[in-house]
């Protein structure tokens, strides 16, 4: 057991033993808490200020479509002299992501605002007393989050008069994915399926 | 259309063309040298006169041609680049540039950076939907005459970006010239391609072209 995954595991006891409704699991040596969005503001505070995981190494979401909730907020945490990792995830629903009722962290960590502003770009999720919750790669005004599971690959039809437009991707039979965990090589290889 | 031979010497087209050099015919064919007409008397008297020109003080600097023929010929070997480099295919577009492949030797080394000066957008890379309009915008800034090439898999068709956020081809938005192939296509490729433009240019009704888009007024002048 190396001190990075030792330390991990004590960053996450400590944080069960400050919120007693949270869940741990370990992978692979990386240790996860699982907490409640109620939760999330403290526990993300408690990390920064107590635990003192100086470092947001990411923010992203997953969309488990046709799961109740639907989707999860992920942070990656650490400290910038590399001695601990710890992620933190919460589940969101739909209507909560909707109403914008996962809290920023852009205040804890500076880094976190243009993280958020990706999410809420890509999948949708609003985040209350975001600083400047807009758009970052797509365009303000496009209508779509493009990472949700229901947007298809191909895109769809938009226009914004001299902003930009977009259209549908012919896919010629595709989507091509590879096959993870294949036998051969051959058959990883990328085909329609 | 008098031009000094030295500079068109080399061009199998122009050597085709009988030089009138004598003092008795020079006043009436380069009074129409851009008809039809002068092709039938330079090819009656040329034979005859062809002794004249070494005698001649003009020594052969005057030659005959088409107007279509000498704007193509000068239109296609200063090409001033756009480079419209978005992606990977922007580095094979610096390479082919650099001194190894040396683009320079069809005379489209001069990359202009204000699309105001530039004659053929070379549109290197993947060109995104947020990034369409400008591309757009950068064209329509350009003067004619103006040539496109769509350099690479992505900007001809979109290439490996089935998605959402990528344009499906240039010539989506841009009339498209030349389109080439590869993923990113060597600096050979590039050259090849550039030829072709060449090639196209040549074969253009220059002429025509510029009296269709000049006023009315503006020809009588």
């Amino acid at each position: 057991m190396t001190t990075l995954q030792t330390a991990g595991q004590e960053a996450a006891a400590k944080v069960l033993e400050k919120f007693t409704s949270a869940t741990r699991h370990e992978f692979r040596g990386e240790s996860t808490v699982t907490v409640k969005l109620e939760e999330l503001r403290a526990v993300m505070e408690f990390c920064r200020n107590v635990l003192k995981l100086n470092f947001l190494i990411d923010v992203s979401s997953v969309d488990n479509m046709g799961e109740e909730p639907r989707f999860m907020m992920v942070y990656e945490l650490a400290k910038v002299d590399d001695s601990v990792h710890l992620r933190v995830k919460a589940a969101v629903a739909e209507q909560q992501a909707d109403a914008g009722e996962v809290p920023t962290v852009s205040d804890l960590w500076a880094t976190a605002d243009w993280h958020e502003r990706e999410v809420y770009d890509m999948m949708g999720i609003r985040f209350s007393g975001h600083p400047d919750l807009r758009r970052i790669l797509m365009w303000e005004g496009y209508p779509y989050h493009p990472l949700r599971k229901e947007f298809p690959l191909a895109g769809r039809p938009s226009e914004m008069p001299d902003v930009a437009f977009t259209g549908e991707a012919p896919m010629a039979d595709g989507p091509f994915v590879t096959s993870a965990g294949s036998t051969s090589r051959v058959q990883g290889e990328p085909r329609a399926r | 259309m008098v031009f000094s031979q030295a500079r068109v010497r080399t061009r199998t087209r122009f050597r085709e063309i009988v030089m009138e050099t004598s003092k008795e015919t020079s006043a009436d064919t380069s009074a129409d040298a851009s008809g039809a007409s002068s092709f039938a008397t330079a090819d009656a008297a040329g034979a005859a006169l062809a002794h004249a020109s070494y005698d001649s003080k003009i020594e052969g600097n005057v030659i005959f041609t088409r107007v279509d023929a000498a704007i193509n010929w000068m239109r296609k070997n200063s090409l001033w680049p756009m480079p419209m480099g978005l992606a990977c295919c922007a580095i094979e577009l610096m390479a082919t540039a650099s001194s190894r492949f040396d683009i320079s030797r069809f005379g489209a080394e001069v990359m202009r950076f204000s699309p105001r000066q530039s004659d053929v957008m070379i549109v290197a890379g993947t060109v995104t939907y947020k990034m369409a309009l400008a591309v757009k915008r950068v064209w329509d800034q350009m003067p004619d005459p103006k040539w496109c090439i769509a350099m690479g898999a992505c900007a001809s068709s979109g290439g490996m970006y089935r998605s959402y956020a990528v344009l499906q081809g240039i010539d989506n938005l841009l009339p498209v010239d030349v389109y080439i192939s590869g993923c990113p296509p060597r600096p050979e490729a590039l050259i090849e391609g550039l030829m072709k433009l060449q090639a196209k240019i040549d074969g253009e009704e220059s002429t025509r072209d510029l009296k269709a888009a000049a006023p009315a007024d503006s020809i009588e002048a």
